[in-house]
């Protein structure tokens, strides 16, 4: 495994999302303070809008599961697992953290 | 043997035809459009016949129906008929020299309507039906043998069916002096442009008969600004519905409004006035001077062609018919209020569609078909000069066995009246003065003949400990009617709950229901909500799982607890992180109130995507940009920076519905740039994005245009300027024009103002879109001190009271008591909220900024215009290709086809 920066904690918007190049593809990271994994990542690309557009949804909670909307024709996408509640298609997730003031993502290497 | 009889499915069998024309009886043929449509297969019979036997003629038969008389209902006759599946070649002749209108709500016209408002149809509308209209001329005769009619301009229509929809006319009592001029009668639009000539600049106008049109005349009067006199026959009032007690109520809360009310009143003679251009003389010696008269003692049907033509009439007048609606020959109907059914006119207009209905049934072939009219109900229920009053069956308690229950509080005015039968079982009738209420109720009681419960007099007796015995809609039988206007019964509204309807909203979309007289609304409600009531639809109006609030309450909680942020909002009265409904929804309200800055931190992660990046988002992910161009005024050096920005950043450049100009395809990353250099050239943001105040789109007006009286742009600039980046639950957009001829289609805007020569007249609650909905006049001849007042008062008791993405037209449907309400708000302060609405409004109108300008001057709220945090690339999947010279999104297979030109 190993461990590559993405970028630094202020380059966050608490609460909403932001878009990162992680190895040339789009990755839509959220920074959600006052939960206990605080950053989230998911593809940025959105599967039923045909666009890159995920980091720019919205986001917020159904039920216990954290969600984007994405802003094109609002489905909903699970933070967490990527799945969208609306219809059967899912996001990639990435295992991102925040280590000190900066955001990491980890990368297995098979 | 009459040739319709040959008919089968509109197609003559050609045996028939044969032996028919073989008779020789010349006739004319002519094939109706639509008429093979419904066989296709006997349309290629027929084709393929009519080829190989060019001898034969293959020709169709409509019936000839022929109208005379083109009011309310000989127009419903009409459509009805057009819309059924029966076969006529319809003529209508009306001697009105406009096609029907709307009668019923005449009086409006003095209100500032225009006639046209009041059309129910037009020629063109006619025409595209294939009915031959024929108008400003009156059949004179009928010949029965010849089975035609002529006309004074001495035309002649030929008939198989002939339908008489003459109605009828103002009864003048023979007094001596009715001929002078002034002396006037109240039916016709044209009636009222003479009326309201004979008014101008006049003091005084009677109005002779105190009945129920008489007094609708009298307000008209009052509201042109005249003293006005009611002056009666009889002893009271609407002798006609109410007994002795609503009669003397009437006219007590009639007086307190400054009527004149003067009964027991004979007329004598009418003479030349030395005040006023008239005197009338009472058989008491008494005199009355006056500028103008206008005579509404009654009306009589228009019978007189009938009774030339040997037709029988009732004793007191009227054409006779039978339930088929049928005249004494038979190839004649008579329907509406020239009709006399057993000794009986029936002068409202609801039986009388109910008897177009029943005539236009009869041409059916099938006896199933045919419908009877057998009399109607007679109850009403109207405001008169502001007081209410309904009359239902008996109003007075003729019946032998009637027994009364009255009700009368002198000291607010009000007077009712149950009639029951002896055994206190059956309501036979009411009287209602000052308090309809109770109507819907007891009309549902008489109509269904139901049952009442053991203290009658508890339905009229205001409710002093708890409710009162409601009759529940459960207890309403499905052919209850619940909408006279429309006839929709409770069983038409279970259908259309069937089919999908889930508000009061559909419903009446649906079914009609409520948007005839309105009288109906809070039954249908009861209705409404008892049938999902029951079918477990739980009626939630909370915003989303996260607030157990309306945004109605939520707007009220953060004005009172003077919250001003999101997270304050949620803690305290909501739960969980909030959603992509109620986050705008709060944001909006939040701007509302306090007007911050879109992209101030707390503020950023409620808003929408568009509001985000102050900018529209397209399908590809790239953004639209379009600065505010108020009124649609634009300087030249403004459209050239607008074309070289398009240029250098190349972007689509369209001209939008909204007078000015959108640039598609701008990448987030270049947002901030484009901005800097157009608010460099003058311009700033239009909130094309937000849920705001869009353009006030403008004509030229009279500073440019021959016909304007005023000028509208600068009146469009200014209320654009005003209300420029108010937030709204739903996007608000308005128009200003400069006359009458409405270029600037104002009256489809959220705030419509349309120029007159004494100020300015203010429609609201218009909407293009998918449900189009005409506006409602709101207030005439306003200067522009009150325009303004009223538009800031009326914005914000919408931004106030809407729900979530309501549009103004949806607000105002829903919003209970409806104009009339809307207009005590903000025209009389009802609620006592005007100042504070006003004090609101300039809150928000001192705090504007354009919201691109703060952003462009700030690193922080420009943090989030960056395509990628940590690299500095564009986003490959945006690819334009280049249509008619301009660049437009690529499609998912041309993305996929490399060889295609990618520009931009
Ligand atoms: C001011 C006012 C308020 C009213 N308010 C209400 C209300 O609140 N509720 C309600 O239910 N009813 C109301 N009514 C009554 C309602 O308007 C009438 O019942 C309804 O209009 C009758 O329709 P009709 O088509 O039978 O007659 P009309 O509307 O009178 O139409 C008959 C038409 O036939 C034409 N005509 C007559 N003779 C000839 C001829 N020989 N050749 C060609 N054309 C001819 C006439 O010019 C007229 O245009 C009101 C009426 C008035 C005047
Ligand atoms: C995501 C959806 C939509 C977007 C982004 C959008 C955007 C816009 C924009 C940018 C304009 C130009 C207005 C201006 O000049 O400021 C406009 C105008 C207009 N839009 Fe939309 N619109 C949307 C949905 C709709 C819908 C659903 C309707 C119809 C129901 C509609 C009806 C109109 C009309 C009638 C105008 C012309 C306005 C006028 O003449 O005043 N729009 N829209
Ligand atoms: S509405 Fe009147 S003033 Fe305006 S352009 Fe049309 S005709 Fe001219
Ligand atoms: S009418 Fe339909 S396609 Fe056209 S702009 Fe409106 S939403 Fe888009």
């Amino acid at each position: 495994m190993s461990q590559n920066v993405i970028c630094s904690i202020n380059d966050l918007v608490a609460n909403s999302g932001v878009c990162a190049l992680i190895n040339d593809e789009q990755v839509a990271l959220f920074y959600l303070p006052n939960t206990e994994q605080k950053v989230y990542a998911l593809a940025n690309w959105d599967p039923l809008g045909k666009a890159n557009v995920i980091s720019r949804g919205m986001i917020g909670n159904i039920g216990e599961e954290l969600v984007v909307a994405s802003p094109l024709y609002k489905q909903h996408f699970s933070l967490t697992s990527g799945h969208c509640l609306e219809e059967e298609v899912s996001l990639r997730t990435y295992d991102v953290a925040i280590e000190g003031d900066f955001v990491v993502f980890n990368e297995t290497v098979s | 043997m009459h040739p319709i009889q040959f008919l089968e499915d509109g197609v003559l069998k050609v045996g028939t035809l044969c032996a028919y024309s073989y008779l020789g009886r010349p006739h004319s043929f002519s094939i109706g459009n639509g008429l093979f449509s419904s066989n296709s297969s006997d349309v290629y019979f027929l084709t393929a016949a009519a080829a190989s036997a060019a001898v034969l003629f293959f020709m169709v038969y409509d019936m000839k129906v022929v109208v005379v008389g083109n009011g309310m209902v000989g127009h419903h006759y009409v459509e009805t008929l057009v819309k059924s599946d029966i076969n006529a070649d319809i003529t209508i002749i009306g001697g009105e020299t406009r096609p029907a209108y709307d009668r019923v709500h005449l009086s409006e016209v003095f209100d500032g309507k225009e006639p046209e408002d009041l059309a129910m149809c037009t020629r063109q509308q006619y025409k595209d039906w294939g009915v031959k209209a024929h108008f400003g001329d009156f059949v004179s005769k009928i010949n029965r043998d010849a089975k035609h009619v002529v006309t004074e301009g001495g035309r002649t229509f030929d008939y198989d069916k002939l339908v008489l929809a003459t109605g009828s006319y103002p009864f003048i009592p023979p007094i001596p002096g009715k001929e002078l001029p002034h002396c006037l009668a109240y039916r016709t639009i044209d009636d009222l442009g003479e009326i309201k000539a004979s008014a101008k600049g006049k003091k005084v106008g009677v109005v002779v008969g105190g009945g129920l049109l008489g007094l609708e005349c009298a307000n008209a009067l009052k509201n042109l600004g005249l003293e006005a006199h009611v002056v009666e026959f009889a002893p009271g009032l609407m002798g006609v519905q109410l007994d002795e007690g609503g009669s003397n109520m009437l006219r007590r809360k009639i007086e307190a409004l400054g009527v004149k009310v003067h009964t027991s009143k004979a007329t004598q003679k009418i003479v030349e006035g030395d005040q006023h251009r008239l005197k009338m003389a009472f058989a008491d010696e008494s005199e009355l001077e006056t500028d103008m008269i206008v005579f509404s003692a009654g009306i009589r049907p228009y019978d007189q062609l009938a009774r030339d033509a040997d037709l029988k009439v009732g004793d007191r007048g009227g054409i006779e018919i039978d339930y088929q609606c049928k005249t004494s020959d038979e190839n004649i109907f008579a329907i509406g209020e020239c009709a006399v059914l057993g000794n009986f006119i029936y002068g409202l207009v609801a039986p009388g569609y109910r008897m177009a209905e029943a005539a236009v049934s009869q041409l059916n072939k099938s006896s199933d078909d045919k419908e009877s009219f057998t009399g109607a109900d007679m109850s009403t229920k109207l405001k008169l000069l502001g007081v209410e009053v309904g009359s239902i069956g008996d109003s007075k308690g003729m019946a032998d066995e009637s027994r009364a229950f009255v009700f009368s509080d002198e000291r607010s005015d009000v007077y009712k009246r149950l009639n029951v039968s002896a055994d206190g079982k059956k309501v036979l009738g009411a009287t209602l003065v000052g308090d309809t209420a109770d109507y819907d109720t007891l009309l549902q009681y008489y109509l269904n003949d139901i049952d009442l419960p053991n203290d009658p007099e508890s339905l009229i007796l205001p409710a002093s400990d708890g409710e009162k015995p409601a009759l529940g809609a459960d207890a309403l039988p499905l052919a209850a009617t619940i909408c006279s206007c429309h006839n929709v019964s409770k069983g038409d509204i279970i259908d259309s709950i069937d089919g999908g309807c889930v508000s009061v909203a559909d419903v009446k979309g649906c079914t009609k229901a409520a948007t005839g007289c309105g009288g109906c609304a809070a039954l249908l409600k009861n209705v409404v909500d008892a049938e999902l009531n029951a079918r477990g639809v739980e009626v939630n109006t909370d915003i989303c799982e996260h607030f157990e609030h309306t945004r109605q309450e939520l707007f009220t909680i953060a004005q009172a607890t003077q919250t001003k942020t999101f997270d304050e909002m949620i803690e305290r009265h909501g739960k969980g992180m909030g959603c992509d409904i109620c986050k705008p929804a709060v944001a909006s309200i939040m701007a509302s109130l306090w007007n911050e800055h879109v992209l101030d931190s707390d503020l950023v992660p409620l808003q929408d995507t568009n509001d985000t990046f102050m900018a529209n988002m397209q399908k590809d992910g790239t953004y639209s940009v379009v600065p505010r161009v108020p009124g649609g005024e634009i300087l030249p050096e403004q459209l050239i920076a607008l074309g070289e920005v398009a240029k250098k950043y190349g972007l689509y450049s369209k001209i939008t519905g909204g007078q000015r100009v959108d640039l598609f395809g701008a990448k987030m990353n270049d947002l901030p740039d484009i901005w800097k250099e157009l608010i460099d050239a003058g311009m700033e943001t239009g909130h094309a994005y937000a849920k705001s105040l869009r353009t006030v789109k403008s004509c030229v007006g009279s500073t440019w245009c021959r016909y304007g009286v005023q000028d509208s742009v600068g009146q469009a600039i200014d209320l654009e300027n005003r209300y420029k980046g108010l937030r709204t639950p739903h996007k608000l957009k308005m128009a200003v024009s400069g006359c009458t001829r409405e270029c600037a289609e104002a009256q489809s805007k959220d705030v419509g103002v349309i120029a007159t020569e004494n100020g300015w007249n203010l429609y609201v609650s218009g909407n293009g879109g998918m449900k189009p909905r005409h506006a409602d006049l709101f207030a005439t001849d306003l200067d522009t001190e009150t325009l303004l007042k009223y538009i800031d008062r009326f914005l914000m008791f919408y931004v106030r009271t809407a729900d979530r993405l309501q549009r103004t037209s949806v607000w105002l449907e829903n919003l209970e008591g409806g104009l009339d309400y809307l207009r005590e708000v903000i025209i009389d302060d009802s609620l006592g909220i005007c100042d504070e609405l006003e004090t609101q409004m300039q809150h928000v109108v001192d705090t504007y900024q354009c919201e691109w300008k703060t952003a462009i001057n700030d690193q922080e709220k420009l943090k989030r215009f960056r395509q990628f945090v940590n690299a500095d690339k564009d986003d490959e999947n945006v690819v334009f290709v280049e249509e008619r010279g301009q660049i437009r999104p690529a499609t998912e297979a041309e993305k996929k086809r490399s060889q295609f030109k990618a520009v931009g």
